[in-house]
């Protein structure tokens, strides 16, 4: 099926994790090229699927709206969104929806320097629904599965071996050598759903 | 063997020499004749000698042969991945549709083993009928791609042959799930094209093959699947839609007449399945999964192991 454009598979991945991933690249010269940003564990990203806590949302635009929202992982790390005219439903959505609410959302990661010279991450997202916490539970321990999948993947590449995986040696090359904080977000998500269902049999 | 088998096998040859040898019909269909009838040589293998004596004749090897002379591989229907093949199928007849145009003699499902596949027999090939629930060897057949769909093309050099066994046809059902992380354009309340075993959306009020009709209002959705990993295609029926969003065709279009706007229908239904959990059940149709049973994953899930792998590496 080499014939059919592949749509970009959404990667599932913890905020912590998420905002560090701040080199982005493009597989070829063409203008329409994916952007990809390369996530600290080794794996390329052009989309995300996130399910969180919508926490906060402002306008934060100049000459026509611009929405920000901010989305909290178990962890308590956020996910920063914005929509504008370009991504109407998305911007309704953060317009319309009441704060704290579950949210699922599809997006592309985008990354801006500052004037400081960080470089942020953030999702323009291509959707935006409120969901409810069953939901949210099921992303929590499938983005806590798939990181943990591409943290054990990561330890165990050699980054000498020549037939190490590409994106894990772009990682090794592009940001530090420990994705120990990584392995912790999964630890830390997965006993805050430990505790919460302590606390509901209680 | 009948007559006018044995005579379409002769035209055949004929036709793959006829630029090197100055043979007649009549001579080969009296070899295949002989073979056949007198020797009760069954057809492939009379065809294959009478084949070779002309091959020797004309001092060509089999792989110059411009085909219907074998060769090719033998392909499960599963395998079918680009186009422009020539392959040899051994596969059951499964479903004869109506052609739409009088250049098809033939057009249908095929199945094996591994799958499905559609079929097309050009009305110019001349090629016996294909009855429904038969198996055959279908050999030289040609492999052609649609929007990421495969089929078969048969053509005047190919050859049919009944099989005694009856091919099993393998259920290609397949099992997804994951995130509905998209739901297309042309879902919700669609319009179909009325005319006789035209089923295309309009698009506009217009069928790009009837031009401008009456619609006949229809429910589909064309979402997307993910699981991190993979991105499944999944196209859910009126029937399936339902039971997805608890929405019927009746509600539907009640919802876009208040509307004055059938994109209502397409909107409330992404507020209620975009973003959850689904498992689907259903057979692959090129890049697509039809959806025969789908069910919402709202249970809960277990962390206790993942948490221990997780604290443990």
């Amino acid at each position: 099926m080499a014939t059919t454009p592949t749509r970009e598979v959404a990667r599932r991945v913890f905020a912590r994790e998420f905002n560090d991933a701040s080199y982005t690249f493009k597989e070829s010269d063409d203008d329409r090229a994916p952007v990809y940003v390369l996530l600290p564990t080794g794996q390329r990203a052009n989309r995300v699927f996130l399910v969180g806590t919508l926490t906060e949302t402002e306008d934060v635009g100049e000459d026509s709206e611009y929405w920000q929202g901010r989305v909290v992982d178990p962890n308590g790390d956020t996910f920063f969104m914005y929509a504008g005219q370009y991504q109407p439903d998305a911007a309704s959505m953060l317009r319309e929806l009441e704060p704290p609410a579950y949210v699922a959302v599809v997006g592309k990661p985008r990354t801006y320097e500052t004037d400081e010279g960080d470089v942020n991450v953030s999702v323009r997202p291509e959707s935006i629904s409120q969901v409810d916490e069953a939901t949210r539970d099921r992303w929590v321990v499938e983005a806590a599965e798939r990181t943990l999948e591409r943290v054990r993947r990561f330890r165990d590449a050699d980054p000498e071996a020549p037939d190490i995986d590409e994106y894990v040696a772009m990682a090794h090359e592009e940001y530090a050598d420990d994705v120990e904080p990584y392995r912790q977000s999964v630890v830390g998500a997965l006993e805050s759903m430990e505790d919460a269902a302590e606390a509901s049999a209680d | 063997m009948s007559e006018t088998d044995l005579r379409t096998h002769a035209e055949e040859i004929h036709e793959q020499f006829s630029d090197r040898l100055d043979i007649d019909v009549d001579d080969v269909e009296e070899r295949l004749d002989t073979l056949v009838n007198e020797y009760k040589v069954p057809a492939s293998e009379a065809r294959r000698s009478v084949v070779n004596t002309y091959l020797d004749e004309a001092g060509m090897d089999r792989d110059q042969l411009g085909g219907g002379g074998g060769g090719n591989e033998q392909v499960d229907l599963a395998d079918v991945d680009a186009p422009e093949e020539w392959v040899d199928v051994r596969a059951t007849v499964v479903e004869l549709w109506d052609p739409r145009a009088d250049a098809v003699a033939q057009v249908g499902l095929l199945g094996d083993e591994t799958g499905t596949i559609k079929f097309t027999k050009w009305s110019k090939s001349d090629l016996p009928e294909l009855e429904e629930g038969t198996s055959y060897s279908l050999r030289n057949v040609v492999t052609d791609e649609y929007q990421g769909r495969f089929s078969v093309k048969l053509n005047r050099t190919t050859t049919i042959e009944e099989l005694d066994e009856q091919i099993e046809v393998g259920s290609d059902s397949v099992e997804v799930e994951g995130a509905l992380v998209d739901i297309q354009s042309g879902s919700g309340l669609i319009k179909r094209c009325p005319e006789e075993d035209c089923t295309r959306v309009l698009q506009n009020g217009r069928c790009s093959e009837h031009g401008e009709v009456e619609g006949e209002f229809d429910l589909r959705i064309k979402g997307v699947l993910d699981d991190g990993e993979e991105v499944t295609e999944v196209i859910f029926d009126e029937e399936a839609t339902e039971e997805l969003t608890g929405i019927t065709l009746e509600e539907a279009k009640e919802m876009a007449m208040d509307a004055l706007d059938t994109t209502v229908v397409a909107d409330e239904m992404r507020a209620d399945i975009l973003g959850r959990y689904y498992r689907v059940t259903g057979p692959t149709f090129g890049r697509y999964v039809l959806a025969d049973d789908q069910e919402r994953l709202t249970g809960t899930v277990d962390a206790d192991e993942l948490l221990i792998k997780a604290r443990s590496i």
